[in-house]
């Protein structure tokens, strides 16, 4: 292994602009003559909207335009589309609603926009936007997704009686049934899986440009996929053909799957710089975010786990709502269906599953994917169930696990997924050991020593990662392909430039995808660059989510670099008068076999370029290729988490006190950044278990809604982390790789609320599980023990 | 509009700012400094985190008027010629940023840390005295880390 190469801790790349306040993030871009738009929003969960008066805010101080959804529909802006296609079991198409970007008529949650307003700066935009005056009738709403499909219940959109978007099932449900009959034991639970805000600590922002010479657009913004935005805003918006749109995703401050999808904000923005002949500017305030930013999670599920009398799992069942919010956003389909009921099978073989899916329209802001996207959800019903399980039938929940953990690869689930490699018996035995399960008796009773309460839960999860091949999603409804798309540019120096379709924004794509192009060419990772996020720079590329990065994106890169050896290597021989056959590239060194001829990289890339040594007949000029790579399947990181907490039954207060990771990514590019990944999963799991609950009252109002409301896990809310891997190479893409950006927030939500129904004595715990929660369910177990 | 003079970063500056600009928009806005980030509108990421006079602040929580003749001094000004700061260093080292958009409110919090609570740090005390500032990507443990290092190397 070279110091810079495939498995090295190389510090990274891109750092020295962050920590020298460099970064160029979209709202430290300001464009000549810029504007400002405040977007006016709606107040009310669910209104008709009667009418809207701008007159007095055109005459209010620097204000320059003020936009409805009137005349975003006279201009025949089209809307905001979802691109899955879900099926319901009945055969019918989702019910997809029309999702303006500004609403026209009705408004359907809070924050939903009615109007814009225009101004030269950003504090004149509020102050007008003050005085639009718009009238609602104000209609009852539903938030609750337990109650948007009942009778009676508020109507959201004409297309989706009942509030139902799809109804959709996957698996056997007669065997699942027959399975169920004959179980010698049956665990049943009630599972809410709360909603989350992202909360990436960069607002979300768009700046855009027109330019009316070319009758071009420019789009600076927030976003995890460039191409895609570009790809919905020309061709389904219809705002500009695809070649007049430019989008730019520059720095971007985290995203956690929130700045995938396409909002009507970005949107609004290159509309409206367009119309007033300036570039636009928004930048989402915090409060603003609460209310626009896709939410996640939100699901409502009873699920069953039947076993046999050896303590194997015969079945499982779920029956699940899935709260989409107002409108459909990007691929909110796709989350509590193919990327929720597939991974149902967890680490085990279950011979029959069968699972239920209601997905519902609410008076709230629309829910897609965040990080895990359906597989948290997923292995928080299956580890759950394993686990409550374990303590009804008195067996040890490791051993439980350990029976019932599939041994042989490739294993086909009933849950269409085919996993391809793995050993879930090896990351659970070392995350044990580092986790001294031996000596947690000890450490409980010096807890119950001192008044405490100490419990400990395991989560052993797994993940389908990659989210491809294309021609299976595309199988599935997905609107897109999923592959990934590489340049490699060698300049005549010899230094390299390569532009990936992914994008990084936090998971350090300039540092790892530089390794991976040193080891392979032998050069310096100085002299490599990785450009991505500008769709005039950069070819058509599918952006990053589902921890595909490295599996898919990386993957294209050694395709490409594949096309690049094997074109320096035919230079090679013409400058060294060699068979081409005979060339060996190793180190940055092509060598002629059994000779001592040899030339460098840097000669060889000269070479290329300045073509004196062939004719124009016998090779091309130049030194670059491309590659688009779509994977043979997904791929399947899994692993054991451990969580240890402490309980004070005075307060209900838990403190995560030791967390153990060991997991399974294959192999993994630089050791460092992947276990900072771990460590940020882990939290936003912690966050999801302990912390974070989004609240809406009955009226759909967000209670919740700015950081004194909505908890999310601090420096001292956590301990420091145990991070350990095992390996099982991927065998469906050439690295390795399998992905690590997601599996601490799969894993971890259940490895909490395991041990604190372990500590506590009973299975029923809402997430959070606040100190009040855990209180309350305490004087229910132990009611004597609270009254004394 | 009116003008407010300072000092940022050991330059004498002068830049508009009306009654309701806050510091964080003059360093962004007025003087282009963008290292200072706005990560929320309630006080509570510490994205924003400068030194006024000295000490820690949240430049989202102070008018620009406020700080008129003070000294300020942001991420930017915290490389001395050339050479990156001890805690600019120590979170490179120690992988304590991954979006790097907390991270000047990180660094400056952590200086401001040091300079208040000396270069032996243990993790309870970093950990207790980071509840101004939120990362949504490390999950905090690399950070409290870089910091304990950055402390010790800033001795
Ligand atoms: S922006 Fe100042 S604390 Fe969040
Ligand atoms: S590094 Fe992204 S918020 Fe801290």
């Amino acid at each position: 292994m070279s110091a810079t190469g495939i498995g090295a801790a190389v510090r990274r790349k891109e750092d020295f602009r962050f920590i020298t306040g460099k970064g160029q993030y979209t709202d430290d871009i300001s464009r000549p003559g810029q504007t400002y738009i405040h977007f006016v929003r709606s107040p009310h969960a669910h209104a008709k909207i009667k009418s809207i008066d701008g007159t007095e805010t055109k005459t209010m101080p620097g204000v320059v335009a003020v936009l409805t959804g009137a005349d975003l529909a006279n201009d025949k802006i089209g809307n905001l589309i979802c691109g899955w296609a879900i099926t319901s079991k009945d055969g019918s198409p989702m019910k997809m609603s029309a999702h303006p970007a500004i609403a026209n008529g009705k408004a359907n949650h809070v924050g939903d926009a009615v109007a814009v307003v225009i101004a030269e700066t950003l504090g004149q935009a509020k102050d007008a936007g003050e005085k639009v005056k718009v009238d609602y009738e104000v209609l009852p709403a539903v938030a609750d997704p337990a109650k948007a499909q009942a009778a009676g219940a508020p109507q959201i959109h004409d297309v989706a009686p009942n509030n139902t978007i799809y109804q959709w099932h996957l698996g056997d449900q007669k065997a699942v049934e027959a399975a169920f009959k004959s179980a010698n034991h049956v665990t049943k639970l009630d599972i809410i899986n709360n909603r989350l805000v992202p909360n990436a600590i960069e607002p979300r922002a768009a700046i855009a440009d027109y330019d009316a010479g070319n009758d071009a657009l420019t789009l600076w913004n927030t976003s995890q996929n460039p191409h895609v935005a570009r790809l919905v805003i020309a061709a389904f918006v219809g705002m500009a053909p695809e070649h007049k749109l430019r989008v730019i995703a520059p720095d971007v401050g985290g995203g956690f799957g929130s700045k995938i999808f396409i909002y009507p904000e970005e949107v609004v923005c290159l509309w409206a710089a367009r119309k007033v002949g300036r570039p636009v500017k928004w930048v989402s305030d915090r409060s603003e975010a609460f209310v626009t930013d896709a939410h996640g999670r939100d699901h409502v599920t009873h699920a069953e786990m039947a076993f046999d009398h050896e303590g194997k799992i015969t079945a499982l069942r779920a029956k699940t709502i899935a709260n989409l919010g107002a409108y459909m956003s990007t691929f909110s389909s796709s989350v509590p269906t193919y990327l929720y009921a597939t991974l149902l099978s967890g680490q085990y073989s279950i011979p029959q599953i069968y699972c239920e899916v209601d997905a519902v329209y609410t008076n709230t802001v629309p829910v897609d994917a965040y990080r895990g996207a359906g597989r948290p959800e997923a292995t928080f019903v299956v580890e759950r169930l394993v686990e409550v399980g374990a303590r009804e039938m008195g067996v040890d929940p490791a051993d439980l696990r350990r029976r019932n953990f599939i041994k042989s690869f490739p294993h086909q689930t009933p849950v269409i997924m085919a996993y391809d490699a793995g050993d879930y018996n090896a990351s659970l035995k070392k995350a044990m050991e580092l986790a001294d399960m031996k000596g947690f008796g000890k450490r409980k009773r010096d807890s119950a020593r001192n008044g405490k309460l100490r419990g400990i839960g395991y989560s052993t999860y797994i993940e389908a990662c990659g989210i491809a091949p294309s021609q299976a999603v595309g199988s599935l409804g997905a609107g897109v392909g999923l592959w990934e798309s590489a340049e490699v540019r060698v300049n005549p120096t010899g230094s390299v430039e390569v532009l990936t379709g992914s994008h990084s924004h936090g998971q350090g794509h300039e540092t790892t995808f530089a390794q991976l192009v040193s080891e392979r060419l032998g050069i310096p990772i100085e002299t490599i660059s990785i450009v991505h996020g500008d769709t005039d720079k950069v070819q058509f590329g599918m952006g990053t989510y589902g921890s595909r990065s490295g599996a898919v994106g990386m993957t294209a890169i050694v395709k490409a670099l594949d096309k690049v050896e094997a074109k320096a290597k035919k230079v090679a021989a013409f400058m060294l008068e060699a068979a081409e056959g005979d060339i060996e590239f190793k180190d940055g060194k092509f060598t002629v076999a059994g000779t001592d001829k040899a030339a460098a990289w840097g000669d060889v890339a000269l070479n290329a370029y300045i073509a004196h040594k062939f004719t124009g007949a016998e090779l091309e000029p130049g030194l670059k290729e491309g590659a688009f790579y779509d994977p043979t399947n997904f791929t399947f990181p899994a692993g054991c988490h451990i969580c240890e907490v402490e309980i004070d039954p005075e307060t209900g207060n838990t403190d995560v006190v030791a967390w153990t990771a060991v997991d399974d990514f294959g192999v993994v590019i630089n050791p460092m950044i992947v276990e900072g990944q771990v460590h940020g999963g882990i939290a936003q799991g912690v966050g999801q278990a302990l912390y974070e609950g989004t609240v809406y009252d009955k009226e759909g109002q967000l209670v919740t809604g700015s950081y004194m409301d909505y908890a999310m896990p601090r420096a001292d809310y956590l301990p420091s982390f145990k991070v350990d891997t095992t390996e099982t190479k991927c065998p469906s893409n050439p690295l390795g790789i399998k992905g690590c950006g997601e599996a601490g927030a799969i894993a971890a939500p259940a490895a909490v609320i395991n041990a604190i129904t372990d500590a506590l004595g009973t299975e029923e715990i809402a997430m959070p599980a606040s100190p009040a929660t855990v209180w309350a369910a305490l004087q229910k177990v132990q009611p004597r023990q609270a009254a004394e | 509009m009116p003008k407010v003079s300072m000092t940022v970063n050991g330059n004498a500056v002068t830049a508009d700012a009306d009654a309701r600009t806050l510091l964080v928009q003059y360093l962004r806005e007025g003087l282009r400094l963008t290292g200072t980030h706005v990560g929320c509108d309630t006080s509570q990421c510490g994205a924003c985190v400068v030194h006024v006079d000295g000490k820690a602040v949240k430049a989202c929580t102070m008018f620009a008027w406020e700080a008129e003749g003070k000294t300020v001094l942001t991420i930017e000004g915290l490389a001395q010629n050339g050479k990156l700061h001890p805690m600019q260093e120590a979170f490179r080292e120690n992988h304590g940023l991954q979006c790097g958009f907390c991270t000047p409110g990180m660094i400056m919090t952590a200086v401001d840390m040091v300079n208040r609570k000396g270069h032996d740090l243990d993790d309870p005390t970093i950990r207790h005295e980071l509840e101004g500032n939120i990362c949504r990507c490390t999950g905090y443990h690399n950070i409290v880390k870089s910091i304990a290092a950055g402390a010790k190397a800033m001795a």
